[in-house]
């Protein structure tokens, strides 16, 4: 059973933002899904994994990189060639 | 090479598209001057991506996605984005920030979801190929739906790079048209390694249809045509099955003891990596901006809030509380456990038969608004899902009509054995013409 | 002073120095260059992207693992840690979690009794850098941060200690052989700006464990974990408890402070990173060839050049130092080895230090040449340190660098030739112009002798031999009928 409170718990760990007028809809919409996740716990194995590809990597290479234009461009704000971001206070 | 361009001003009643471009232009190869429609979740530069979603409204890519390029490159046009369930996140394309897509079979129906926009297109006759994905069905429910054929290739023959990242281990980009041949077409373009995509493989499409299919052995599993599944629906499957069977075929029946959990591996799998992936939209580098006169928190939930729709910021709380401690070991690594018996069962069932034939849908396309409970929304994607699971190909071709609205064949090989799967389909297509 | 209540365990970030980033080709080589001028899509984490591994990192964090006596473990691979921030652009940082590259091994330190120690090593593994934060405003026009992500997706090797340490300064000394085997290996470079990154781990026994994060400076480790010390025992003295905690260190102000923020309660969410495929490299840890270590190398100096292990400690400190000590020396005998160590572990060492100049400023040889003076006797040693300042303040300055015998020529500082009558003719003046100092020494007080002498190197600025000098001194003041 996953009350109100968890869902408002899970709600600031995602830093999602739920107000209280959508908690109650929201947790019982949870609860069912939750609910029908509980077939999972019937699950029998290991879970050993068969991997075929492994190491995968690329030559240490310098490729061309983005204009500082090009990078700022889709940014809400910008200073210097700086992106501008709200401050962690 | 010669650059042209051509005019592209569809009628779409069905909002099919975000963004048409009008001019596209277009040089020279295998697709030379075929418009193809992209769903805008594959980044195309130059041309706005939204993900059908708010968060990205205004977000202009700086370069476009691997299967972009090569289409280009092949000659077509890219004629526009098409309209998606936000983020992937959909059976219906209901959840779209910018209206649903209407089905041309009967505008008071769906489309089917998420590739609905691409899947509505092809369907009106607006464009003759697009690209869609797919994650849990999101090709091959839209292309049954609305009556034509979508391609899920083998996880890993078409890179993702490019692809805004729902879930994934799951998904796929994907060629969808009218006809197996088209999509064929369209596949031996896109398929093929990308350096830039370590999850892709070196495995690139160059095939024929063959309508050749004696001796060929069908596995029917009765998960597919048990309860949940519309009788009627299922008669007409078995009715084409029937068709592949006059062909040469063999049936036999099967059962994939899996699919009790898949549907629930699936949903814990794909929400949990969604949740990681769309925690990126914070309107600091793309998308509209977040407030920075606020502080850090504040201004990320505000931009979460207001620009996802309900069912993103669903699935998102979803995936994080199947990775949070406490529950990891209960949903996620369970999940992946599932997994693998999901992938077992289909390896067993390989070794015996070449393909699995079933519906590609429980259901006809339901009205819109029809399921508003999300859980029910989610029991849609049941006979879809498995194939992601387990990264095999699967392709929907129309197989005949239920209270006038199209039903579709679901035909799943082996991994890597997509030319296969075309070919069923292509030998059903061929023989129902005549 | 061992206090064998202090608990210390370090988790050191050293970037890794690749030509290009982890994850894709956009140049390291960032630190001279504009904000988000060395972003691509990649690294930028804008939407669709994914991440290609680079082998040099791997490789590179697999010498470090080899040198340190790690196990590689068999199949590794990345995860990802989750939270939000602006400087981290994918909202999260892939990293290793549940299965590091290697595990296990240890670094060897003179612990603070004197003797070697190893202290165990719990895990080493590897990661991306985030961005850069720059805070900005104020509180009447408002706060807002600056983000540069040129540093957005360097790779880091975390290289993590079991809690083994015991002093700040044993934390200090990890820390420096930790650098000084990086360096060695060719993997780091110590010289970068930001390039380590500490974070320190410290309780008193029976206490909580506090977190100090990220220290940006060798000397900053010692410091804050010398003030943690001192806060906690006050704590403790006050009948306080301490708090399991986060504290940040604040370098201007020596100190550390609590980080009351969000951030502490952090679950991180980790699971395997979809997008790169696992890691098999246990079978090239075999095919690795280290170079000589420190260790190796300070042993090879005491056993070839002579050098004491304190100097020998000294010069195979740093690897420059060690490669300059062995250019200087190239090819001499025994007797230029000492002279040679004391002055570059012991004079150069602290001139450099004193300017915050490196030893790339020095030219080797002029140096040498500096010290062939010296053996040869043409200069005293106080002349030495005189002519070594001037080299090293004219490099400061961008001028020209003079040879050695030049300046010496230029100043005068030859030493006076041994001239006996000299020298007498300057200590009679300087007898004669102190005559307390006379009077002191025929009273048996022996420190008159020194400040006689003084003068009299002072009359010669300097350039008169002292042993000869003394010599003299003694020998004329026993004319005087004084007792000695």
């Amino acid at each position: 059973m996953v009350t109100e409170k968890d869902v408002e718990h899970i709600g600031e760990l995602a830093d999602i933002g739920i107000d209280t007028a959508e908690l109650a809809t929201f947790t019982g919409q949870f609860n069912a899904i939750v609910e029908y996740f509980d077939v999972l716990d019937r699950v029998q194995g290991d879970g050993a994994v068969a991997r075929d590809l492994y190491n995968v990597l690329r030559d240490d290479i310098v490729e061309p990189s983005l204009s500082q234009d090009e990078a700022t461009r889709n940014a809400g704000a910008q200073e210097d060639g700086f992106i501008k971001a709200p401050r962690v206070m | 090479m010669a650059v042209h361009t051509i005019s592209f001003e569809p009628d779409d009643r069905y909002n099919a598209f975000l963004k048409v471009c009008a001019k596209p232009s277009h040089g020279e190869g295998k697709l030379t001057g075929i418009a193809v429609a992209v769903k805008d979740n594959i980044s195309t530069q130059g041309i706005e991506t939204t993900c059908a979603s708010k968060i990205l409204k205004g977000y202009i890519p700086p370069y476009d996605a691997h299967a972009v390029g090569l289409i280009k490159a092949a000659g077509a046009a890219v004629a526009g984005k098409t309209n998606m369930d936000e983020f992937g996140m959909g059976t219906s394309t209901e959840n779209s920030a910018f209206g649903p897509t209407l089905n041309p079979c009967d505008t008071g129906r769906v489309p089917g979801g998420s590739s609905g926009g691409s899947a509505a297109a092809v369907a009106a006759g607006m464009v003759r190929m697009a690209l869609g994905t797919d994650t849990g069905g999101s090709i091959r429910c839209p292309a049954a739906f609305c009556g034509i054929v979508g391609l899920k290739p083998s996880y890993g023959r078409v890179s993702r790079y490019g692809l805004i990242a729902y879930a994934n281990s799951l998904e796929t980009i994907g060629p969808m048209a009218k006809n197996v041949a088209d999509v064929s077409l369209l596949m031996s373009v896109i398929a093929g390694h990308d350096r830039k995509d370590t999850t892709s493989y070196n495995k690139p499409y160059a095939h024929a249809p063959s309508a050749d299919i004696k001796g060929l052995r069908i596995g029917i599993p009765e998960e597919y045509f048990g309860k949940g599944v519309d009788p009627e629906v299922a008669s007409v499957v078995r009715k084409a099955i029937g068709r592949l069977e006059e062909l040469g075929a063999v049936t036999v029946p099967c059962s994939i003891p899996s699919m009790e959990y898949a549907l629930a591996a699936y949903y814990v799998i794909c929400t949990s990596e969604a949740s990681s992936n769309l925690a990126r939209f914070d309107g600091v580098r793309y998308g509209p901006a977040a407030d920075t006169k606020k502080s850090w928190h504040a201004a990320y939930q505000d931009v979460r809030k207001q620009g996802f729709g309900p069912e993103v910021r669903r699935r998102i709380m979803l995936g994080t509380f199947a990775l949070s401690s406490g529950y990891y070991g209960k949903y996620y690594a369970k999940a992946q456990i599932a997994r693998e018996n999901v992938r077992k069962d289909f390896t067993r069932l390989f070794s015996d038969v070449d393909v699995l034939c079933g519906p590609t849908m429980p259901t006809i396309a339901f009205k819109l608004g029809e399921k508003s409970d999300p859980l029910s929304m989610y029991l849609s994607d049941i006979l879809t899902v498995p194939v992601n699971l387990a990264g095999i190909p699967a392709i929907s071709v129309p197989c005949g009509k239920v209270q006038g609205m199209p039903v579709g064949l679901q035909v799943m090989g082996r991994q890597f054995e997509d030319e296969r799967v075309i070919d069923v389909a292509y030998a059903y297509e061929q023989a129902v013409k005549q | 002073m061992i206090d064998s209540d202090i608990v210390v365990g370090l988790e050191v970030h050293c970037q890794l120095d690749t030509k290009s980033k982890l994850f894709c080709g956009c140049s390291t080589d960032y630190r001279n260059d504009g904000p988000n001028t060395h972003v691509c899509p990649v690294c930028l984490g804008l939407p669709g992207t994914m991440p290609v591994l680079n082998r040099r990192a791997i490789e590179y964090a697999m010498r470090v693992a080899k040198a340190l006596n790690c196990t590689v473990i068999p199949e590794s691979e990345f995860s990802r840690k989750n939270y939000f921030y602006p400087d981290l652009d994918k909202a999260y940082q892939v990293t290793q979690y549940d299965k590091p590259l290697a595990e296990g091994g240890y670094v060897e330190i003179e612990g603070d009794d004197g003797k070697e120690r190893k202290i165990q090593l719990t895990r080493i593994h590897v990661e991306e850098d985030p961005g850069r934060l720059v805070h900005m405003g104020n509180a009447e026009r408002g706060r807002y941060s600056l983000v540069d992500y040129n540093r957005a997706g360097i790779p880091l090797i975390e290289i993590v200690s079991e809690p083994e340490m015991r002093s700040p300064k044993e934390a200090r000394k990890f820390l420096n052989k930790l650098r000084a085997t990086l360096e060695y290996l060719g993997v780091f470079d110590p010289e970068k700006e930001g390039s380590l990154r500490v974070d320190a781990n410290i309780s008193l026994r029976g206490s909580e464990r506090v977190e100090i994060k990220n220290i940006t400076s060798y000397k900053g480790v010692e410091r804050a974990l010398t003030f943690e010390v001192t806060r906690q025992k006050n704590q403790l003295r006050r009948g306080l408890k301490v708090d399991r905690e986060t504290r940040h260190y604040l370098e201007a102000r020596g100190i550390t402070q609590s980080a009351r923020s969000k951030e502490q309660e952090n679950d991180y969410r980790y699971f395997p990173e979809p997008d790169l495929r696992p890691l098999r490299v246990q079978s090239w840890v075999k095919d690795i060839v280290l170079p000589e270590l420190p260790d190796a190398r300070r042993e090879r100096f005491v056993r070839q050049y002579g050098c004491s292990l304190n100097h020998a400690r000294t010069l195979t400190g740093e690897l420059k130092m060690a490669n300059f000590f062995e250019a200087v020396v190239a090819g001499e005998k025994t007797g230029l080895c000492t002279l040679a160590a004391t002055w570059i572990a012991d004079t150069l060492a602290g001139e450099l230090n004193y300017r915050s100049m490196g030893i790339d400023a020095v030219d080797a040889k002029k140096f040498t040449g500096l010290l062939d003076l010296l053996k040869a006797g043409t200069i005293t040693d106080k002349s030495g340190v005189e002519v070594l300042r001037v080299m090293l303040d004219e490099r400061l300055k961008g001028e020209t660098v003079e040879t050695p015998e030049a300046i010496v020529s230029r100043l005068n500082l030859a030493k006076t030739t041994d001239d006996e009558d000299a020298y007498i003719a300057v200590i009679s003046e300087v007898i004669d112009e102190n005559p307390k100092a006379l009077e002191d020494y025929k009273a048996g007080k022996r420190g008159a002798i020194n400040f006689l002498v003084g003068q009299a190197m002072k009359k010669t600025r300097g350039r008169a031999d002292p042993d000869m000098l003394n010599r003299l001194m003694i020998a004329i003041l026993d004319k005087y009928g004084a007792v000695t």
